[in-house]
């Protein structure tokens, strides 16, 4: 056992730290979401094609660094301390990561692309009334020669505006809630028989409603492995945002430390009282379990399904309560101007409130975790 | 990173089981099973088991006795024995003043006091608190006055913990009322058995006596039983305190009460399910697990800071607050399961007793021990005080 990082990991960490540091200030953050497209594509490049930081997670036969899980954690903790809207969870993180649990000759083909910046990828995997149920899926993808045609309704896909691959979970077989039957599917972006209403996030993304007309795709963009694959990339994607909310979690901390030591009440910096230290304390208390939490549920996604569903859902239950915990007094410390627009900690909020039920609430994965670990 | 154990710490993992089946007293096994109050030999059979074998002091540096371990060996000797439902060796030598004196103390009190640690020889006790000073314990007014080659110690020092048993003590007091708090404060050592020193039981909620008050009336001690500088005691206290909330966090012990609440939980019928089955109870574990698991990762991680180098510092607050909350936790469950037999008063069967028991054998102790147990977040430093700690020392507020 050792949880030390790598030298390496400290660069890459630092390397990212030390870009948006420069890049990424909080009005730039601001004009980017403001902006017709919703960000700054010069940013992808750069973390891209220019850093190389897109490598990370990814094996050396797609020209990665070989890293994995835990650079994706790196990486995402350090996108949360800006509150970044980039589109490193959906396209690294996600479609990357089932690309690599694929393999194969669309894993060869397309990770070099997402390395190089060249796509983004948004996961087109909720419907209007699926909930949290991965397996809740009425898409349908009906045999058609050698392809498939794709019809059905798929709700708030974040990053859809800007990308140019869609990764869709639809039904080969099946009814609506069955766990056998549902497939995932690497399909063009523009292919035909695709409209989108796009809209902003209260978090700052730009996301989509989307609708598939009889889209043909062929045989390849079946990305075999079914539920359990759907299972598995969701899990990834729920310690990713557990990453972010660490990052997240800490910043909310920090300015809310560094506010109450200038805001003045009663003749005194308010952080002197004893009612507000002991919640910012609190707040540590919490966002260090945030940090053990997704650490702990990071180092267990490589093992067997039900151990690995186990430890995401205890960590992710955990970080939802706590980054709300975090976020609530970070608002209430601030008083009225925590509630503005005005100030960066609201904006952190924001995000913190969406990470909360993300890829599933406290509720779901209790209950999931519940139903795999505590049977009577 | 990586959470496997090597093939090394498995066969490590696997020597440490293999020593617990074959040397745990099994005396103290059988009155641990009973419920029986453990009496001073009792603790100490199994601390000179683990003082023969060499690792009765896992942390200490290996120069003054220690195991050389790392920190997962430690990590495994904690779970192992937490996993085989071992007695917690008591911490006033081990982990408190021992680490005190081979850090501060002179070669003499080390080369005298260290081995006598180790071996049991000498049981010790901690005279921090005093009836005027809880969390303010700065402000202590037992008082050491120099008389030549010694000081003369008068004062009252509460809640010690094992007084009744112990050989030695360990004491704040005041060497210079002029000077501001922290800074008049000296550490000294006391043999319990000089003239002028008397304990008194205290009795706590669950009816046992595990804390005294100490009254030292003219006690003589000598000036070389001072640990580090004359009034510099405060340094040595809050050293100790720091390496106390450490251990206080207790996840291996946790982790194995939440495995014998879940064993209870599926044994208890609650209607026509077992009590695990009834969701709102299930809830209720489910969440202990998750806040443990929380706490054991932040363990880990404070551990791998220490081991890069980074001694214990404020942030085992963060450990003190969670681990205590838990320990009172898991009572609460308990309590819960034991349903109506939580409230029958009686502390074990006496010797020849053949009465039949009252309830599950395990459901008469639940009631006391959460009563007792609501010393986790009082001792220690409270858990305001911990949260002070917080504010002012990592956050600098």
């Amino acid at each position: 056992m050792d949880l030390s990082y790598t030298e390496t990991q400290d660069m890459l960490r630092d390397t990212l730290a030390r870009f948006l540091a420069d890049t990424y200030d909080f009005e730039t953050r601001k004009k980017m979401i403001a902006s017709p497209e919703g960000r700054d594509p010069g940013i992808w490049r750069a973390l891209s094609a220019e850093l190389g930081l897109t490598s990370a997670p990814f094996a050396e036969e797609y020209g990665g660094m070989g890293g994995g899980h835990l650079e994706n954690l790196i990486m995402m903790e350090e996108l949360g301390k800006v509150i970044a809207i980039e589109p490193w969870l959906q396209t690294v993180v996600i479609g990357g990561g089932a690309l690599q649990a694929v393999g194969g000759a669309v894993a060869s083909e397309v990770i070099p692309r997402i390395i190089a910046g060249d796509c983004v990828i948004a996961w087109a995997y909720a419907e209007p009334t699926g909930r949290y149920d991965l397996a809740n899926v009425a898409t349908t993808a009906k045999k058609d020669g050698a392809g498939y045609v794709l019809s059905g309704h798929k709700a708030v896909v974040y990053a859809a505006p800007w990308a140019t691959h869609l990764l869709v979970t639809a039904r080969t077989g099946g009814s609506q809630r069955e766990r056998a039957g549902v497939d995932l599917f690497l399909v063009d972006a523009r292919s035909t028989g695709i409209t989108r209403r796009d809209y902003p996030t209260v978090d700052g993304f730009r996301a989509s409603e989307i609708y598939f007309e009889n889209v043909a795709v062929p045989a390849e963009a079946l990305l075999p492995g079914g539920i359990d694959l759907i299972e598995r990339i969701a899990d990834e994607a729920a310690m990713a945002v557990c990453a972010e909310g660490t990052g997240i979690a800490r910043k909310l901390l920090e300015g809310t430390v560094e506010y109450t030591k200038q805001r003045k009440q009663f003749g005194q910096p308010i952080g002197k009282f004893q009612a507000l230290q002991h919640r910012m304390a609190d707040m540590l208390v919490e966002a260090e379990q945030i940090a053990s939490m997704t650490l702990m549920g990071t180092l267990k996604l490589g093992l067997p399904a039900v151990e690995r569903k186990a430890a995401v859902s205890l960590a992710k239950a955990k970080v939802a309560r706590s980054i709300k915990f975090v976020g609530q007094s970070a608002i209430q410390t601030h008083g009225g101007i925590g509630i503005t627009m005005e100030l960066a900690i609201g904006h952190y909020f924001k995000r913190a409130t969406m990470i909360e039920n993300q890829f599933g609430s406290a509720d779901v994965h209790l209950d999931r975790y519940e139903a795999l670990t505590l049977a009577a | 990173m990586d959470l496997e154990f090597s093939p090394e710490e498995i066969a490590f993992r696997d020597e440490v089981r293999t020593f617990i089946t074959e040397n745990y007293p099994e005396e103290l096994r059988g009155k641990q099973d009973e419920g029986d109050e453990l009496t001073k030999e009792d603790f100490l059979s199994w601390h000179r088991v683990l003082h023969k074998k060499g690792w009765v002091a896992p942390a200490w540096p290996v120069e003054y006795g220690g195991t050389g371990w790392t920190v997962t060996q430690r990590f495994i000797f904690s779970e192992e024995t937490a996993r085989a439902d071992c007695i917690r060796l008591m911490p006033f030598g081990l982990t408190m003043v021992g680490p005190v004196i081979y850090t501060f103390g002179t070669p003499e009190q080390k080369a005298h006091f260290l081995p006598r640690i180790l071996s049991g020889e000498d049981w010790w006790c901690q005279g921090y608190s005093e009836p005027g000073s809880g969390s303010d314990l700065a402000s202590l007014r037992t008082k050491a006055v120099r008389d030549g080659d010694h000081y003369v110690v008068n004062g009252q020092k509460t809640w010690t913990t094992m007084a009744q048993h112990a050989d030695w003590g360990f004491f704040l007091v005041r060497t210079d009322p002029d000077a501001k708090m922290q800074e008049g404060i000296s550490f000294l050592l006391i043999d319990m058995k000089t003239p002028g020193i008397e304990v008194r039981p205290i009795i706590t909620l669950g009816g046992e006596h595990e804390v005294n008050e100490v009254f030292l009336d003219n006690v003589k001690v000598p000036v070389e039983n001072r640990v580090f500088e004359e009034n510099k005691g405060w340094t040595c206290a809050k050293f100790l305190l720091a390496h106390e909330r450490v251990g206080i966090a207790g996840v291996a012990a946790s982790k194995r009460g939440i495995e014998k609440i879940k064993d209870i939980a599926r044994t208890e019928i609650d209607g026509d399910k077992p009590l695990l089955a009834n969701p709102f109870y299930r809830r209720k574990v489910a969440e202990l697990e998750m806040d443990l698991t929380a706490l054991e990762f932040t363990e880990l991680r404070t551990l791998a800071g220490e081991a890069a180098g980074k001694g214990p510092g404020p942030e085992s607050s963060v450990l003190k607050i969670k681990g205590s909350e838990i320990q009172q936790r898991l009572t609460e469950l308990a309590l819960e399961a034991a349903g109506h037999y939580g409230a029958p008063y009686f502390r074990g069967f006496g010797e020849g007793d053949n009465e039949h028991p009252i309830g599950p054998d395990w459901a008469h102790r639940t009631a006391p021990s959460y009563y007792n147990m609501r010393k986790t977040t009082i001792y220690g430093g409270s858990n305001e005080i911990q949260r002070n700690i917080i504010a002012k020392m990592v956050l600098g507020l």
